[in-house]
């Protein structure tokens, strides 16, 4: 479902991603670790395009962009339409309510007609269990009410692949658990998801494969149960030390 | 002077009753001008120059570089130079190079050069201050540029706008007076026409003055109904 291809994403002369290859099957549940600054964040927002590679190519279904190469503008919409994103501090549009937040895309971008959209939208939302907050705009709800209707915003795109950047790190830990709650549904459901989290637990019981990053590099790679347990790498365990203590 | 000024009037009950008749046979072609031309010639330059101060702070914002020099450019030559030299250049300068334009059109003209060039900084950093997290928001749905801006950016940018751009269609409904040098007949032309028959300017200019600052009034009160209309989500 994704191949990526030795990507390299510089910024002025920092190498933020030093060649990183990776491909995730459909279906499976990836999620990434990693300390501060080692890329993890930025490698998600290459998937999308929010940050463009320096070189490298990034492949999601049908649609691939060689970054090594100049990049066609009208691919770039077309490589996001593949994909769903939500954001640390959720981005929700906040003079649009729930229901509007969760059909904007599926009637301007893909020029879905209103009550269809409309309806998909409602459905959506109950789905993450804000039936009842159809009409409150932004500013009205939790924060994790706000990350759950952008997980809804996301999901109305039909995405392939679902991208979550830290969904819960803004969230005050009694509103951490609802997120986690949907996002394990999602992937219950066989949504292909790559998740940035230092949720720990989240990532040992729903996760298929955990990443550990380092320096703009994959140090590490393996089944939560394995990684967890016997890390294989000597930054890893540091790492994780780090966590426990 | 205060003595002199009532004196004036209790002493002599024959120009009170002349400057009653005046003022209210003067009421109705002030305010016709007012309403006809001055508040017409406002809105319709409001509009236009917002199109182009959007357009603008656009340009300056792109990153291109013609396109960011020719907007610093039009900013700088429109706010560096009085706007009545500029309706005179329009009105009676053009014409000498074969371009003859109306009045009315001309202080079209005018008012929404000098509207698009002043409103631009105020659009320009109503946008910059909508939180990067939006566009990319609408970026990761897909949107093109256009569509994030219209849909996402824009109405965020214009409820911070309100109170600034309200000030500058307060400020250009005065400024219209302007226009009266280039024969628009707008309500302060109308005045001077009746001042230059009745020799009363005190009494004429002064209702004129008045009738602005009715309009005004009217209209400080419809940006707080759009401030409270916009304010529900915030």
């Amino acid at each position: 479902m994704i191949t990526i291809t030795d990507l390299h994403k510089q910024f002025h002369n920092l190498q933020v991603l030093k060649g990183i290859s990776l491909t995730v099957e459909k279906g499976k549940v990836v999620v990434i670790i990693g300390p501060s600054g080692s890329g993890k964040t930025t490698l998600l927002r290459c998937l999308n395009a929010l940050e463009v590679p320096t070189s490298g190519s990034v492949q999601i279904g049908e649609v691939k962009l060689d970054f090594s190469q100049k990049v066609d503008r009208s691919s770039i919409p077309r490589l996001r339409k593949q994909t769903g994103m939500v954001f640390q501090s959720y981005n929700l549009f906040p003079h649009m309510t729930a229901l509007e937040n969760v059909m904007e895309g599926p009637v301007t971008v893909k020029k879905a007609d209103k009550d269809s959209a409309r309806a998909k939208a409602a459905k959506l939302l109950s789905k993450v269990g804000l039936g009842d907050k159809l009409d409150h705009y932004p500013a009205q709800l939790s924060g994790g009410q706000q990350q759950r209707v952008g997980i809804a915003r996301a999901l109305a795109m039909d995405p392939q692949v679902m991208l979550f950047d830290e969904p819960t790190s803004a969230l005050d830990p009694e509103l951490v658990g609802e997120v986690l709650k949907v996002m394990k549904e999602l992937a219950q459901e066989g949504m292909t998801m790559v998740v940035v989290t230092h949720e720990m637990g989240f990532a040992r019981e729903v996760a298929d494969e955990v990443i550990f990053m380092d320096q703009g590099v994959i140090v590490e790679r393996d089944t939560p149960a394995k990684l967890f347990a016997q890390p294989r790498e000597e930054r890893t365990r540091q790492f994780l030390q780090h966590l426990k203590a | 002077m205060v003595q002199m000024f009532l004196s004036n009037f209790f002493d002599n009950p024959e120009r009170l009753n002349r400057w009653i008749d005046i003022a209210q046979s003067s009421f109705l072609p002030l305010l016709k001008g007012a309403l006809l031309y001055s508040l017409t010639l406002a809105i319709v330059s409001f509009f236009f120059g917002l199109i182009l101060a959007v357009l603008t702070a656009l340009a300056r914002l792109s990153g291109i570089k013609p396109l960011v020099g020719l907007a610093r450019f039009y900013v700088s030559l429109i706010r560096g130079t009085p706007l009545l030299v500029q309706l005179f250049i329009i009105f009676f300068g053009l014409p000498s190079v074969g371009i003859m334009i109306d009045p009315f059109p001309s202080a079209v003209i005018g008012f929404s050069l000098s509207v698009g060039a002043y409103s631009s900084e105020v659009v320009r950093a109503a946008i910059l201050s909508i939180h990067k997290g939006q566009w990319e928001a609408a970026y990761s749905l897909g949107m093109t540029y256009w569509q994030a801006l219209r849909r996402v950016v824009l109405p965020q940018a214009a409820r911070v706008s309100v109170p600034p751009l309200s000030n500058s269609f307060i400020s250009l409904v005065k400024d219209t007076s302007l226009a009266a040098a280039i024969l628009v007949p707008e309500m302060f032309r109308k005045a001077q026409e009746i001042v230059a028959s009745t020799y009363e300017p005190l009494l004429v200019y002064s209702e004129a003055a008045l009738i602005y600052w009715m309009i005004c009034f009217v209209l400080s009160f419809i940006q707080d109904r759009i401030e409270n209309k916009l304010d529900r989500y915030v």
